[in-house]
């Protein structure tokens, strides 16, 4: 085992589950920010916000990850992502702390999950305790081709 | 300076800045040919500018330049470092030109002939091979060489006579005229070493090189103006809209509060922040027709060069367009329309020859459309050849034969847009060197725009592109609409209605089968609900009686989308705001109700509405309404036929004007320079005498100062009409309502509420020369002593009055018709004529209508006929000749009107 395959992930937590989001692929972490819905959009998109001058985009990753509504939705938080260079704010319930783990423990995905929970996943960390899930932003991101298109 | 000269000299200096260091990086690396490309275009847009600007040593030299690059970058020749510092010699040379002629404003005398055949043998030499060329590069630098760079450098310098006392002048004994050069170019002394370096006799070349890039960089053009990166603009942008955003909440907090000592530093910092948005905002937007400012004049030059005729035609120059996209699409224009000159239009041979008017056009055109600027470039040449193109293609090698007849012809078109096209058949001076299309595509889809090229062949070609908005500022309507507030662009906006649910005010909106509408003044405005198009209708809503929920009133904002009105009804209306307009996330492109987004004042996002998306998404209703609605819209534009006019003071405060597309330039001459010959009072205007005149006689000229003069120009003689001040340009509709008795003018008219008079330019002119229109293009056909007759049918009594002491003076017999009716009334009563003038809208009988008339009966069959008409699309052209019109004239083009006039008349003649 070297060390050069440790990375960093900033914990989430969303409905329970852990989830893991490389570390330098994370802008920002928000708290109460004000939305602007958008009518017609995609359920996955919350709406809009203004990030310090720059237009962002929420992403409601429960919606996303076909999950129900949070009851309390004024207390979430989010996480700022890039992709191809436009600024997304994930939706999520919790920020833990920053992990570094071994990618050579790094499980792949089991088949056996949702399909869209799985486009998501990047492989499974078994932690002492819980089991994280590593988020793809990427996939994440990539509803817009296969939702809209069929609506 | 001229703008145009101190723009070149800036715009020149830099490139041949970024070619020396280009060219450096080629030498170390002669396998990367993106350099070599660069280079390339940079050198042809040197020489391009420099014959368009009449500055044919320039030219010469960058010309030769080119040849060699143009060698290299076909790869018949290898880059090495002789040939490289040749190249640079050149771009040397160049810049000492370029230094006089900031200078002086004139291009030095001189002669590069030496250096020319040393590049063209590079060029086109077998001899030249690296092995002769090296030797001699190697011993002449300070020979045949420099004494070519040297003649440069020493005009560059100041007089004959400072040659060699400057060699010897220290910084402290700088002469007089040296010294106040370096004042206006704000430099210390210090700077003046750099012209004695250059003057020094037996420098080398690298030191001369370096003296020269020096006085070229302090050149007191290049630093009137800054350029400042874009991207710096934006950061700056961005900081400023955190700046408003941190003010307002300030003001938030402080507006809780009473009276305290943040109040006053509060409000000024409010105001600084304003005024700062604002001045940054102003920074970045421009008026398109900055980037066309400079195409008259090369189009001008163009029909000079190519010996042919054009027409160019500017509409929408008031369009704003962000400076960046401004700047990236300026060149491009360029090259289009001086490839429309060069390469669509036919020669005056070729266009009359397939019955085309001898003027060709080229019409510019800038609008909105939809979050996106379109400018379209419209030729009436020649159009693509697809067979010519197909060949081309295949000779390059772009795509083989079974490829192209798989093709369409738009795709067979879009070949040219390719890089290394070119169909001209002969490399001209102007263009067909392949780097024109390419570049211009690429300039454009680097801005994320398009361009798409239409094109018959034989009727000519549209080139369409469209930039998106994205960096543009627009002005919005804030609405709001079940808590949720909106943007609408100002500029589709028509007006706002207030209507009434329950009748209490004027408008009411009433519903066919659920589909509500409008009655607004004598049109039924269809409606749209924005609740409805956003689905925000919530359940709540439904169940609530909706007068309550929505308030006893609600908005209409009335749209116009291309030519087709509707309203958008919405609960609230907020003010306009400037915004910013933000691309939306690319998840959210499929979208078409948005055409971006933008954050207000106050910190919040809101999405910007697509009014075209939002006439798409209203349905069916609103796609049968169209073609009427179009068709009534159209109507009323022929009612509304507006008149550029120029309105001037002359000889008391009552406004005078004339129409603008009769005066040829606006001109401030200098009292002093006014002199007297013949009685008459004249001045010299560009190399010729051109006398001067006023309305009244009993109005002074100025003793002094400048005094502003109109300038109306007939081939190559020109009259100044002198008058006390311009005061402003006006579209209006001209009816002449009080025929004037009194010498040198038409009439009287109302022009922006105002009583004005119009003066009549013919009788000006008669006044300077008695036989004004009297010369070889213009004379009416026909014996000396027997004057042609011609029948003017036109409604407006405005044109009439202009037209007919104009063909009167031209040597005419006029009579007049009100409209097509009337005119076939005179045939009726058996007058004949030689030749038929008719404008094309005319009530009762439109021109079109007349023209089947006449050529239907036998009596004025043979009689030619020539369209007169505002309307000059390609498609009325071609309706027009179906209908029997010899000739198609736009309405105030006074010269082609004459040429028209004696070219149909010799026709007619020669046929008879």
């Amino acid at each position: 085992m070297t060390t050069r395959n440790i990375q960093d992930y900033v914990t989430v937590l969303i409905a329970d589950q852990l989830f893991g989001i490389p570390v330098l692929e994370v802008h920002d972490v928000l708290r109460g920010l004000r939305l602007t819905k958008i009518p017609l959009a995609p359920a996955e998109v919350a709406g809009v916000l203004n990030l310090r001058g720059r237009i962002v985009t929420a992403i409601d990753v429960r919606e996303r990850l076909g999950l129900p509504q949070r009851k309390d939705k004024e207390n979430g938080m989010s996480i700022v992502v890039e992709h191809q260079g436009e600024p997304y704010s994930l939706m999520i319930d919790d920020v833990g702390e920053v992990l570094s783990l071994d990618l050579n423990e790094l499980l792949p995905t089991p088949v056996t999950l949702n399909s869209c929970w799985k486009e998501v996943s990047g492989g499974v960390y078994r932690l002492e305790n819980k089991l994280l899930v590593v988020m793809q932003i990427e996939q994440l991101l990539n509803f817009a081709d296969n939702s809209t298109i069929a609506a | 300076m001229d703008d145009l000269l101190s723009e070149f000299l800036t715009e020149t200096n830099e490139n041949i800045g970024i070619v020396d260091a280009s060219l450096v990086v080629l030498e170390q690396d002669p396998s990367d040919e993106s350099h070599i490309d660069s280079i390339f275009r940079l050198v042809h847009t040197i020489k391009g500018t420099c014959g368009f600007l009449g500055l044919p040593r320039l030219e010469a030299v960058a010309h030769a330049g080119e040849n060699v690059l143009g060698k290299i970058r076909d790869k018949e020749l290898t880059v090495t470092t002789d040939v490289v510092t040749l190249i640079l010699e050149a771009m040397d040379a160049i810049k000492d030109i370029l230094a006089t002629i900031e200078e002086t404003e004139e291009e030095p005398a001189g002669n590069d002939a030496d250096l020319i055949s040393r590049l063209n043998d590079v060029a086109f030499g077998e001899i030249a091979t690296e092995a002769a060329l090296a030797p001699e590069q190697d011993e002449i630098p300070a020979g045949m060489v420099s004494e070519a760079e040297l003649e440069a450098a020493f005009q560059a310098a100041e007089g004959p006579d400072d040659d060699f006392k400057e060699a010897d002048l220290r910084p402290g004994e700088v002469s007089l005229e040296e010294l106040e050069a370096a004042f206006q170019a704000a430099e210390g002394p210090d700077d003046m070493v750099a012209p004695p370096a250059v003057t020094q006799e037996k420098s080398p070349p690298e030191e001369k090189n370096n003296a020269v890039e020096k006085t070229s960089k302090e050149s007191s053009i290049a630093n009137q103006s800054i350029r400042v990166n874009v991207q710096m603009l934006e950061n700056l942008m961005t900081m400023v809209s955190e700046l408003v955003l941190t003010r307002n909440q300030l003001l938030q907090m402080v507006r809780g509060m009473d009276d305290n000592e943040f109040t006053v530093p509060l409000q000024r910092l409010s105001h600084v922040t304003t005024e700062l948005q604002e001045g940054l905002m102003k920074t970045r937007m421009q008026p398109i027709g900055n980037a066309w400012s400079k195409l008259p004049r090369i189009v001008r030059d163009l029909s000079h060069d190519l010996g042919k005729k054009i027409d160019l035609v500017m509409h929408g120059a008031e369009t704003e367009l962000d400076r960046q996209v401004l700047e990236l699409i300026k060149d491009p224009l360029t090259h289009m329309v001086r490839n429309s000159a060069d390469h669509g239009l036919e020669v005056t041979e070729d266009r009359l020859a397939v019955g085309k008017p001898e003027t060709g056009k080229i019409i510019l055109e800038a609008y909105h459309e939809g979050g996106h600027i379109i400018i379209k470039i419209t030729d009436d040449g020649r159009g693509l050849n697809s067979e010519k193109i197909k060949k081309k293609v295949i000779d390059s090698g772009l795509a083989t034969e079974a490829e192209l007849n798989g093709m369409s012809k738009q795709q067979i078109h879009n070949f040219i847009m390719r890089a290394g096209f070119s169909t001209a058949e002969k490399i001209t001076n102007v263009s067909g060197r392949g780097v024109g299309m390419d570049v211009v595509r690429s300039n454009i889809e680097k801005i994320g725009g398009t361009i798409a090229l239409t094109s018959e062949e034989g009727e000519g070609s549209t080139f369409t592109i469209k930039i998106p908005l994205t960096l543009a500022i627009v002005s919005a309507l804030i609405v709001e609409c079940c808590g949720e507030r909106f943007a609408i662009p100002q500029t589709s906006v028509v007006e706002l209605v207030r209507a009434s649910t329950n009748g209490s005010s004027d408008h009411t909106i009433e519903m066919i089968n659920a589909s509500p509408v409008l009655r607004l003044r004598d049109h039924l405005l269809p409606l749209v609900h924005l609740s409805e198009i956003m689905r925000l209708e919530t359940a709540a809503d439904e169940v609530a009686d909706r007068s309550d929920v929505k308030g006893s009133e609600e908005f209409i904002i009335v749209i116009q989308v291309a030519s087709f009105l509707f309203g958008i009804v919405v609960d609230r209306v907020f003010d306009t705001e400037e915004i910013v307009v933000k691309p939306i996330a690319p998840i959210l492109k499929n979208l078409s109700i948005f055409s971006g987004n933008t954050i207000l004042g106050d910190g919040s996002v809101i999405m910007i509405l697509d009014p075209n998306g939002i006439a798409a998404m209203s349905g069916d209703a609103v796609v049968t309404s169209e073609s009427s609605v179009n068709e009534e819209t159209s109507q009323a534009q022929v009612q509304d036929e507006k008149v550029a006019l120029l309105v001037f003071r002359a000889g008391g405060k009552d406004p005078k004007a004339v129409p603008l597309s009769l005066v040829a330039r606006l001109e401030e001459i200098d009292v002093g320079t006014i002199e007297v010959a013949n009685g008459k009072r004249v001045v010299q205007y560009r190399g010729q005498l051109m006398p001067l005149t006023t309305i009244d006689d009993n109005i002074e000229i100025k003793e002094e100062g400048r005094q502003a003069v109109l300038v109306f120009s007939d081939q190559d003689r020109s009259m100044g009409l002198v008058v006390d001040e311009i005061v402003d340009i006006v579209e209006d509709h001209l009816d002449v309502e009080m025929i004037s008795e009194r010498d040198g003018y038409v009439g009287s008219a109302v022009i922006r509420g105002k009583a004005t008079d119009i003066v009549d330019v013919g009788y000006c002119l008669n006044k300077c020369f008695g036989s004004w229109v009297g010369d070889s293009q213009t004379r009416p056909f026909g014996h000396s002593n027997e004057k042609q007759k011609v029948l003017l049918v036109d409604d407006s009594p405005f044109f009439r009055n202009m037209l007919v002491p104009l063909l009167k003076t031209a040597g005419y017999d006029v009579s007049t018709a009100e409209n097509g009716i009337d005119a076939l009334k005179k045939r009726e009563s058996g007058e004949t004529f030689d030749i038929i003038i008719s404008d094309i809208e005319m009530p009762e009988m439109d021109g079109f209508r007349f023209a089947e008339e006449v050529k239907g009966d036998d009596r004025w069959n043979g009689t030619p006929i020539v369209a007169l008409s505002s309307h000059t699309t390609p498609g009325d052209f071609d309706r027009g000749r179906a209908v029997g019109f010899s000739d198609y004239v736009a309405k105030f083009d006074r010269d082609s009107l004459m040429s028209a006039l004696s070219q149909t008349l010799r026709e007619s003649g020669s046929a008879r």
